[in-house]
């Protein structure tokens, strides 16, 4: 395999997901209903360099554990494409898709959900090996197992259990050595900490952290908790309603963020240094994603909106440092950069 | 109010539930006390299996059996509450506990209108018509924020969304002046931007109705924003109770320092979060001693093994009151000193 120079492992372009919802179409007959087609991902593109660590936040329903199964191929995507390491994944042939699915794995939010109940722990770190036939000796297999229980701060003996057996954090740890057991580059994370204890989630969170310097591993992150994102990522994205609105270095995200939605999320984290800054709460709610919004989805919520914003869909445009932002407001200068408080 | 100020509002006295299994009895919350003045938010934090949920229920008498209060008495104004027929219980639930739980959904009935539920609460417990109790309910429904109440009152819980029930659930919990409100993780179940408006709500709620509340919750930034004192749970234990900024600023419990640390925080430019090794134990093996002293990095510091032999007692320690040998045995020490010198 020729490695490409190119510091860019995965470029996602205008990908959407669309999930038709309608009801059975007797139902639609009779009470006279168009089909409803929910935009889940409604064109979202960005790139994820070697080694980083790219976040995407978001509340409930903005699809952003979409676009985590869409990178993964768990959904083929409605429209656009992902290219990881230069191969466009909708164009390469079976084989090819084979050697690289080995190349990515994902951990998921809920380690109770995500190990077969039935298989003893040993089996299910292995499964990857055997599938992708890294190790075809039992020996061989073995002898990897013990070593990534190791490296996720196990025990060997801990392969002839079962998952019941474990702590949540320890099945999460199951479920990060199944995932690196296939050696790959590159990890999907949907919400990995968020079912876990606080003392629990910094553990994994130093594993992640540990891991990624030792491998090199390149992390797509997806959480709703901003504080655990600002702790681990290189980059954050920030999803509404199916759609990027900014994306960002993080420290440039937290400390000076542009888009007003960003603005919102930053001033409802808990404040825990107790500085006596007061929340403040944003009116409104997220609007169904089965009749959004038109132009800005987050127009209805806006301190800064106007005309433009109902009727023209803002697209991410560069601003300096590298970040992007869809906002009418922030392209015409009318939101001034904001100095952090 | 003529109550005289020497009583709180609410006083635990050596609490323990136990839940009798086959393999003998289980002591999920071991002897805690504390008390709740009037008007006074108390956060009660801890992780999963800490008992901090099963005390509020306990409060409300709302144990699930075959869980039961072992030993230990709870007053409400001096009176006993915890040995009450199930009928006189029920009527100081809702007239003088409210309580709001963490699912907005279970909470509701979904086949009733949240105005009826609201109604027969009002009822129940105050001697008013049923049009003067509907007046009432919308009456509590505009003052929790709900646009449009008085048409939105004969909606069933379905038709809100996830942060519009809880401010029902609310609405429910204040609906016949309570003196006390027990919240079970009331903001878990909601995104970031809800979370901040509901916890906005609840204080202002209280500070204008004067009413006590007992927050239970795992998340420390809620706590920090809205409580006065608080109390941190481990294995069924109190590890530290203070004023809020005393225990978040500078604890003085390992357990806590290591909570802390735990917690990660926009704008912290750590490497690693602190961590806690290993998990809470199981409540069928709860060591000897200090609850913590297996994952204590202080327990040698502690003369005579005390850690591993005898429970430590809450005793005041720097500001807040921490059950820790550390500081039983500096007390002791500055105590020497003082009187060799």
């Amino acid at each position: 395999m020729i490695k490409k120079s190119s510091n860019v492992l995965l470029e996602v372009i205008d990908i959407a997901k669309e999930f038709d919802v309608s009801k059975p179409w007797l139902n639609r007959v009779i009470e006279r209903q168009e089909r409803q087609i929910l935009k889940a991902v409604d064109g979202v593109s960005f790139t994820i360099n070697r080694g980083e660590t790219l976040s995407l936040v978001g509340e409930s329903g903005c699809g952003k554990s979409t676009v985590a199964r869409l990178v993964c191929g768990l959904y083929k995507p409605s429209r656009g494409s992902i290219i990881f390491d230069s191969v466009n994944m909708a164009d390469a042939g079976a084989d090819e898709v084979q050697q690289l699915r080995k190349r990515f794995q994902m951990i998921f939010q809920d380690p109770y959900a995500s190990l077969n109940p039935r298989w003893r722990v040993g089996k299910i770190i292995a499964e990857p090996l055997r599938v992708h036939k890294i190790a075809t000796s039992n020996a061989d297999v073995k002898q990897r197992v013990d070593k990534l229980l190791t490296q996720v701060g196990l025990s060997p003996l801990d392969a002839e259990k079962f998952p019941h057996e474990f702590s949540g954090g320890q099945r999460q740890r199951i479920s990060i050595a199944r995932a690196l057991s296939s050696n790959p580059e590159f990890l999907v994370c949907d919400e990995p900490t968020s079912a876990l204890d606080v003392s629990v989630q910094a553990q994994i969170l130093n594993l992640m952290k540990d891991l990624q310097r030792e491998f090199g591993l390149t992390y797509l992150f997806i959480s709703h908790n901003l504080a655990v994102v600002s702790h681990i990522s290189t980059r954050v994205g920030v999803m509404y309603l199916g759609r990027l609105v900014e994306v960002a270095d993080t420290k440039r995200i937290f400390a000076n963020p542009q888009h007003p939605y960003t603005q919102m999320l930053q001033s409802a984290i808990p404040d825990l240094k107790m500085t006596g800054k007061q929340r403040t709460p944003v009116a409104g709610e997220v609007p169904n994603p089965l009749t959004p919004p038109t132009g800005c989805a987050f127009h209805p919520r806006c301190p800064h909106a106007f005309e433009r914003c109902k009727t023209e869909r803002p697209n991410l445009i560069d601003y300096e440092d590298g970040g992007q932002v869809a906002c009418h407001a922030v392209e015409e200068k009318r939101i001034n950069i904001r100095v952090a408080a | 109010m003529s109550s005289t100020p020497a009583v709180p509002l609410l006083q635990v006295k050596n609490l323990r539930i136990e839940f009798p299994t086959r393999r003998g009895n289980l002591t999920a919350v071991d002897d805690i006390s504390f008390d709740i003045a009037a008007g006074e938010v108390l956060g009660v934090v801890g992780e999963s299996g800490a008992g901090k949920s099963l005390t509020g229920a306990a409060v409300i008498g709302l144990l699930e059996p075959p869980g039961r209060i072992a030993n230990g008495e709870i007053l409400l104004a001096g009176r006993r509450i915890d040995n009450l027929p199930f009928e006189e219980l029920r009527k100081i639930r809702g007239r003088e506990i409210g309580a709001i739980f963490q699912d907005p959904l279970t909470s509701l009935n979904p086949l009733y209108t949240i105005g009826r539920q609201i109604i027969e609460t009002i009822e129940t417990h105050l001697d008013l018509t049923h049009a003067q109790a509907r007046a009432r309910a919308i009456e509590l429904l505009n003052e929790v924020g709900i646009p449009a109440a008085d048409r939105r009152i004969d909606h069933y819980p379905h038709q809100f969304s996830g942060g519009m029930r809880q401010r029902v659930v609310i609405s429910l919990a204040l609906a016949a002046n309570p003196k006390l409100i027990i919240a079970d993780e009331p903001t878990t179940a909601l995104d970031v931007s809800i979370q901040a408006q509901i916890i906005t709500l609840i204080k202002k709620l209280c500070r204008e109705h004067g009413t006590a509340v007992m927050l239970v919750t795992h998340d420390m930034g809620v706590i920090a924003e809205t409580a006065d004192r608080v109390a941190v749970m481990y294995a069924g234990r109190i590890a530290e109770i203070g004023p809020v900024a005393e225990v978040i600023h500078s604890p003085q419990h390992p357990y806590t320092i290591g909570l802390m640390g735990a917690i990660p925080s926009v704008g912290d430019a750590h490497e690693r979060l602190a961590q806690i090794d290993g998990s809470m134990p199981r409540l069928s093996a709860i060591p000897k001693g200090c609850a913590f002293n297996p994952r204590c990095t202080r327990v040698n510091d502690v003369p005579n093994h005390r850690c591993t032999t005898e429970r430590p007692e809450l005793l005041p320690a720097g500001k807040t009151k921490a059950a820790c040998w550390l500081h039983v045995s500096a007390a002791a020490q500055t105590d020497k000193q003082a009187v060799t010198a």
